[in-house]
């Protein structure tokens, strides 16, 4: 499965388009985790936790949506986007969609 | 007497926040700096559709991304300015840092890949709420593009 978020594949040509394909994760945080942010909320810094956090449900997100790609028969996904939007107060949604086509060459 | 300690929490928050949070900044700028110099071969833009020169290369999604927490002596000053408006510095700077260290985040993905540049890159930023009560507490931000690979 070929992931771009750009509109052309180079050297390659779209067969077929296959309409948009999208993978959600919505995610709460750890209370321990929360606790060493409060910390470095006090003294600054990154938060690595959340960091890692954060990239494995982007990573679940996409995997999702490559699911649904490969479900319609799709090879590629292109002008992928991730959007973020914090729900309630300690969860955040992580959305990533995209355009499932199949390209060929 | 309650009211002592309260204020002495208060400083001793403030000085705490001051002190490493400025030893915080100038360090990550420091290496910020190093490592932007290390990636100025990775060639980074925002352009929707590959030049000429990258037409036969193989792509790949690229991303990178970090989460930064503000100090509590941020909180406050920035509290303080919010009253009089104005820039807000001690925001610029973090989020500045943010935003550099997602895009060398980037870079270094791409570097472990072997692509040449980065297109279409596009930045993401969002606020994780719930730790410091109503203060902005900490920062995501995302930046991902399309690696392009030589053949």
């Amino acid at each position: 499965m070929l992931i771009s978020n750009i509109e052309i594949i180079p050297g390659k040509r779209v067969s077929n388009h296959l309409g948009l394909v999208q993978g959600s994760t919505v995610r709460a945080k750890h209370a321990g985790r929360d606790i060493m942010a409060g910390f470095k909320n006090i003294v600054g810094g990154e938060l690595k936790g959340y960091t890692e956090l954060l990239q494995e449900s982007r990573q679940e997100a996409v995997d999702r949506m490559c699911e649904q790609a490969k479900a319609i028969g799709a090879n590629a996904v292109i002008n992928v986007r991730f959007s973020t939007s914090s729900i309630t107060a300690g969860a955040s949604e992580i959305l990533a969609y995209g355009t499932a086509v199949i390209i060929e060459g | 007497m309650e009211g002592f300690i309260q204020v002495g929490l208060f400083i001793s928050l403030l000085l705490i926040g001051y002190i490493f949070g400025r030893r915080a900044e100038k360090k990550h700028y420091q290496s910020i700096i190093e490592r932007e110099d290390q990636f100025r071969h990775i060639f980074v833009s925002t352009e929707r559709l590959p030049s000429a020169e990258y037409v036969r290369h193989d792509t790949q999604l690229v991303s990178g991304s970090v989460v930064i927490s503000v100090d509590y002596f941020k909180v406050i000053i920035a509290g303080l300015k919010t009253l009089v408006g104005g820039h807000l510095t001690a925001y610029e700077s973090l989020l500045d840092r943010a935003r550099r260290e997602a895009l060398l985040r980037m870079q270094q993905q791409a570097n472990d890949i072997g692509a040449q540049a980065i297109i279409n890159t596009k930045f993401e930023t969002s606020r994780i709420s719930g730790n410091a009560n109503k203060s902005v507490g900490s920062i995501e931000v995302l930046a991902y593009g399309t690696g392009m690979i030589a053949k």
